[in-house]
């Protein structure tokens, strides 16, 4: 009675292809990460070391660590993110809860859609323009992290925006109903249910900010800088500072003579630092959805 | 002097964009009377309903003309928006358990409200949570989430909850559509037990829920009211309209 005819072994068989093509096409995709990732550790391997964390740039960048440009790009990120962050969320807050549809906001959701895809060498040339030169802040890190903000700001938004939009509209006119006004159902119901999708956005814009390195380096960082070793706070606001993707292209294009593994120790930096800040992103956001409410 | 009616509706169209919803509506409803509200889908039984606590403004492309006064207060002119919006307990078709304990739910319209004594908040939640016969059943898991809730418990929470900021009108759009006849019939009794103490506005796409609590029934069909009357005339042989008579009893609708 339930024997395999010969049309249900047909679909077996195309249910099993299919299968296996998918599968096939996802390991295809971790591949080429789990290689790179191998051999830049491969390369990187006899340098890797806490001190080469923790010590300058030596002998015209052919010896010595990475510490001025790791410092530099914490530096650059994290007081980018500061910047961009409340103004992404604020501004994303207005335009998801508060806006009406009419000529202003799809302005600006047209303008936001638009400067998330505008390439990086544009941004470089406006902090040139705005930050460097208009602002007179000068080369620094202050003129740089700016720049690396505006670039970061409308995906911040987007992302923050869309993370709004999934809290269901149900909740929203419940509130309403209530009596609460706008701001208690926001600050009540709609942010804590879209926290971790906010983060999410955020700490994605992480790797972009710590990748980037035409936009710093037209506004902020320089070839070499030597810092105090090992103190947390040797670079200033206006200071110009190292960068480890700027440090990276010229140690690998613009030195000669460098020994190999120096290139590869930064890359196996950069890259650690920023899957590290992803592996966080995600730690974050599964717990806050353990919590999930509904 | 008597205190006139508790809502007034005068002239009322409603249209969004170039649709109308609602046409030249014009009806009364007393304090502590009954209103049913019946007439198939997209009659503007909803619309209606929101129109009352100005939730309706929300939706982009909304012209609202002619008058509306609860409690005495035109609607659009009220200084305190948010006071007209506690005045008037509003619950939806499908269950909304806020993403909070079910003592939040409960408590949330009275912190909003300011008020943040424990003593308060408590008396007040048990109180709520009783008038909607769901205290028995969630009096030992107060903490626990209300989204968490069966579809029948949560619409009882969503009745609490518009109890919760005292209401003077409670208003319920086809509150039955997501839960079971059961539940229903133990919902209807709440409101049985409330009829002395608020006035409330039911709407329902269940003619028979009107038929069994309802002092006054009107029939909103298609954006137009066609009659309201006492509940009797309408179920009777002979209300005013023929289509009334036709819908009612199931001939067309």
């Amino acid at each position: 009675m339930f024997e395999a005819t010969s049309l249900t072994r047909r679909k077996q068989l195309s249910e099993f292809m299919a299968r296996t093509l998918f599968l096939l096409m996802t390991l295809l995709m971790v591949v080429p990460l789990l290689l790179i990732v191998g051999y830049l550790v491969y390369r990187a391997w006899p340098i890797l070391s806490l001190d080469f964390l923790l010590t300058n740039p030596k002998h015209g960048m052919r010896a010595g660590g990475i510490w001025s440009p790791l410092l530099g790009t914490i530096y650059l990120v994290v007081i980018s993110l500061a910047l961009a962050t409340p103004i992404g969320v604020l501004a994303a807050v207005f335009l998801n809860e508060y806006a009406r549809e009419n000529w202003f906001t799809r302005v600006v959701n047209l303008a936001v859609l638009n400067l998330a895809g505008v390439p990086s060498i544009v941004h470089a040339l406006f902090g040139l323009g705005a930050f460097v030169l208009f602002a007179r802040l000068g080369k620094s890190i202050l003129a740089a992290s700016l720049t690396l903000a505006i670039m970061t700001l409308p995906v911040i938004i987007a992302s923050t925006k869309e993370a709004l939009a999934a809290v269901p509209k149900a909740f929203r006119e419940a509130c309403w109903n209530v009596g609460a006004t706008r701001w208690q159902t926001i600050r009540h119901i709609v942010l804590p249910n879209s926290v971790s999708g906010i983060l999410t956005g955020v700490i994605l814009q992480v790797s972009r900010a710590a990748g980037e390195t035409v936009p710093i380096m037209f506004t902020g960082a320089v070839f070499f800088k030597a810092i105090e070793e090992g103190h947390f706070f040797a670079y200033g606001l206006f200071d110009q500072c190292m960068a480890l993707s700027m440090h990276l292209f010229t140690i690998s294009t613009q030195v000669p003579d460098v020994p190999t593994a120096l290139p590869y120790g930064t890359a196996v930096v950069l890259l650690s630092t920023v899957l590290a800040v992803n592996a966080l992103s995600i730690m974050v956001r599964i717990r806050l959805r353990s919590r999930r409410k509904w | 002097m008597t205190p006139g009616p508790m809502i007034e509706v005068a002239h009322l169209q409603v249209r969004y964009g170039n649709r109308e919803v609602l046409k030249d509506i014009s009806l009364e409803v007393g304090r502590n009377e009954v209103l049913g509200i019946i007439g198939p889908a997209q009659s503007g039984k909803t619309t209606l309903l929101r129109v009352l606590n100005r939730t309706l403004d929300e939706v982009p492309g909304v012209v609202i003309t002619g008058v509306v006064k609860v409690d005495g207060e035109e609607v659009h002119q009220v200084k305190d928006l948010f006071a007209l919006r506690r005045k008037i307990g509003m619950v939806a078709p499908l269950p909304v358990g806020l993403p909070l304990s079910i003592f939040e739910n409960v408590a949330f319209a009275p912190r909003m409200a300011g008020i943040r004594k424990r003593s308060e908040l408590e008396e007040r939640v048990e109180r709520c949570l009783r008038q909607a016969t769901l205290w028995d059943e969630v009096k030992d898991r107060l903490h626990s989430l209300g989204t968490r809730l069966s579809g029948g418990q949560q619409q009882r929470l969503t009745i609490a909850r518009a109890l919760s900021h005292d209401p003077k009108i409670l208003c319920l759009d086809e509150f039955s559509v997501a839960i079971d006849p059961v539940t229903t019939m133990r919902i209807e009794d709440v409101l049985k037990s409330l009829r002395s103490q608020m006035t409330i506005v039911l709407a329902t796409n269940l003619v028979q829920q009107a038929r069994r609590l309802a002092d006054r029934t009107g029939f909103l069909f298609n954006g137009d009211l066609v009659e309201v009357d006492r509940t009797e005339v309408i179920f009777s042989d002979h209300p005013a309209s023929r289509r009334t008579y036709e819908y009612v009893n199931g001939i067309f609708g």
